[in-house]
């Protein structure tokens, strides 16, 4: 089955009646912009329900809603063990980060590296964390873009996916430039409960399907997969050694990864206090939480409706498990729905990844590094839309050149830096009075640095059949997510850089920043 | 009875204008209000307060070993998964075996967690926060 599914027509208007109604909202929402709290934080004045709703919209990218379904569609349990972690990640997240960043910074997270280390070199630190960050978990999503045009709009030459794409990623920018961080937060807040209500919907009417027995759903789920009841075990695509470990490192790095995600950081300064982003952390647990359970059963469901030959045939592969069981369920509307979702999970992922880009940029660099904190605010915002527009072009540059290639590891790359780089000196400079400076940058660069070098060498590049040079073979590492072992030499890294430096810590801006990262005073 | 005090004009040690690296302050934002009269609160005295220590140390107490032991429990979990496959794929009910019930046992903990943090956070955080706040603010 080379064909697209169902009607493209009908897809493209269902996916046109969303763009029409965000264009709309982001219009109509979006007063003039001028001042940086409002185009970066939206005025922090969304509530913690409504920021809930819009991290949920932000973290269910793609790749968690085709490629978890679809993981678990082909290979089982094993692709349910994706959902949990990161599920479990937010955990991190709201005990150990959310409240205390809400309080200690205002637009991106070097306000909170930098808060009492020198400004500037950390400030350019964590800007070159969040821009590459940004940039791999961005370049993952518009690769997949391709892939989901083929199999949903029936447009199969590159030069047409590419028009796509550039289609795509002009409307995001338009949400970015004229919406600011309020637009985008919509376009995440419509999305994210368009994608909620469509699973949940798909789920109870499976659920119906096979009487509400887990066990019958199970049962045909199994028959009509090629592992057979393997697929109700772990184990199915994790089976050798190496694997094993690669299987341990990846969870590790979801688990930790992300709360240092700079996007979701950021969105907890849309709200005006700890306690709303308190909320924000919670309605995000409960939304994702109802989300990767849904999935399970629709990941199970398309493997018992439609089976894993039919899928891993079709033109998206796995990804394409929940688009055709949308078909099979509820014909070319439904699939027409599916598709719509998926399209705009892919626009306001990547629109809440330019924003932060953009921000840390205009905020980190050009405010506080080229003009040392004396820049105006109307500049400093020219700055930040000019920078979305730049980083908007290089994903649709990135996104054409992309396509086609295997980058689904760069998501799991993104929470392997976000882990290593982020994570480690946030919690440092929360908790450890001592952290300074030097331990900092060791810290993020150490992380930041052993990640890239320990992808450089690893089967993902070059030595395996499915690298991106499978004609080379330098790998040196046998992983293919370095979080195993780039998280613990950033944690090293930091307390190392700390003790062996004689800087000491700046009293007063160490009880400044832990009395209000606790009390939220002045936030 | 408190042990906040205001500090003197001379150890003011933050100039305006260089918080947050020297963004300049936007009003009506935030919640902490205006400054007062006597200019930033001396976060010095609060953290060595023996209320600011009595905060810290119930958030500290709370989240340290929650973290702690859901780290724990999802690692058992993953570890599991990766080598106990005879015993995650053992049946309990119909074809649900225990890596289902497990997994969804990691749902039900994070949930719980979440909620648990929340009531904690209500009863034993905010409200002496809120006084510190009120405390710095006058």
């Amino acid at each position: 089955m080379s064909e697209g599914l169902g009607s493209p027509v009908l897809n493209i208007t269902v996916f046109a009646g969303f763009i029409a109604i965000t264009l709309f909202v982001v219009y109509r929402v979006s007063h003039r912009n001028t001042t940086t709290s409002d185009y970066y934080a939206a005025g922090s004045a969304f509530t913690g329900s409504q920021n809930g709703v819009a991290i949920t919209g932000d973290y269910l990218s793609a790749a968690s809603f085709l490629g978890i379904a679809g993981a678990i569609a082909v290979h089982g349990y094993d692709g349910f063990l994706y959902s949990i972690g990161f599920l479990v990640a937010w955990l991190v997240a709201l005990l150990l980060v959310a409240e205390l960043v809400r309080n200690t910074g205002r637009f991106t997270m070097g306000d909170v590296l930098a808060y009492r280390m020198r400004q500037r070199p950390v400030r350019a630190a964590a800007a070159t964390s969040t821009l590459v960050i940004s940039f791999f978990y961005m370049l993952a999503q518009m690769a997949g873009a391709g892939g989901l045009i083929a199999l949903l709009l029936n447009v199969h030459d590159k030069a047409g996916q590419a028009v796509v794409i550039c289609v795509v990623g002009l409307i995001m920018i338009f949400y970015v430039l004229v919406g600011g961080m309020k637009g985008t937060t919509w376009v995440q807040i419509i999305k994210a409960t368009m994608l909620v209500l469509c699973v949940v919907l798909m789920t109870v009417f499976l659920l119906g399907k096979f009487g509400f027995s887990i066990t019958a759903l199970l049962d045909d789920a199994a028959a009509n997969n090629a592992n057979g009841r393997q697929i109700l075990e772990p184990g199915a695509q994790y089976s050798t050694a190496i694997s094993k470990l690669d299987f341990i490192s990846l969870s590790l790095a979801l688990i930790l990864g992300a709360a240092g995600l700079p996007h979701v950081l950021m969105r907890f300064y849309t709200v005006p206090n700890a306690n709303q982003a308190r909320r924000s952390v919670v309605w995000a647990v409960g939304m994702m939480a109802v989300f990767y359970l849904a999935t399970l059963v629709i990941g199970y469901g398309a493997s018992a409706l439609v089976g894993s030959d039919k899928i891993l045939a079709s033109t998206g592969k796995e990804n394409s498990a929940a688009p055709l069981l949308a078909f099979e369920i509820g014909g070319t509307f439904l699939l027409g729905i599916v598709s719509a979702v998926a399209f705009a999970t892919i626009l306001a992922v990547v629109a809440g990844l330019t924003i932060t880009a953009s921000a840390s940029f205009a905020h980190d660099v050009y405010a506080n590094i080229f003009r040392r904190g004396r820049a105006d605010p109307a500049s400093e915002v020219r700055v930040a839309r000019l920078t979305a527009v730049v980083v908007g072009i290089l994903a649709i540059v990135g996104g054409i050149l992309a396509n086609g290639q295997n980058v689904a590891f760069l998501v799991s790359l993104a929470f392997a830096f976000a882990a290593s780089a982020n994570l480690s000196t946030l919690l440092y400079s929360l908790f450890w009075r001592r952290f300074n400076t030097r331990g900092t940058l060791w810290g993020m660069y150490g992380g930041l640095g052993s990640c890239l070098l320990l992808v450089m060498v690893s089967p993902v590049v070059s030595g395996a059949p499915t690298s991106i040079f499978p004609g080379a073979d330098f790998q040196l590492f046998p992983l293919s997510n370095p979080g195993l072992v780039s998280i613990p030499i950033s944690f090293l890294a930091g307390f190392l850089g700390t003790v062996l430096s004689r800087e000491r810590t700046d009293r007063v801006k160490q009880a400044e920043m832990e009395v209000r990262s606790l009390t939220g005073l002045g936030a | 009875m408190t042990q906040v005090v205001q500090p003197p004009i001379a150890s003011r040690s933050t100039t305006p204008g260089n918080d947050f690296g020297g963004i300049t302050r936007q009003p009506a934002h935030g919640s902490g209000g205006p400054p007062n009269r006597h200019g930033a609160p001396d976060f010095v005295a609060i953290q060595e307060s023996a209320e600011f220590a009595a905060l810290r140390r119930r958030f500290r107490l709370f989240v340290f070993p929650v973290s702690a032991l859901f780290f724990l429990w999802y690692l058992t979990y993953v570890l599991l998964a990766a080598f106990a496959r005879d015993f995650m794929s053992h049946q309990l009910f119909g074809s649900i075996n225990v890596g289902l019930a497990l997994g969804v046992l990691q749902f039900v903990t994070t949930v719980a967690i979440t909620f648990g943090y929340v009531r904690y956070a209500r009863r034993r955080l905010d409200p002496s926060a809120a006084a510190i706040r009120a405390e710095a603010g006058r």
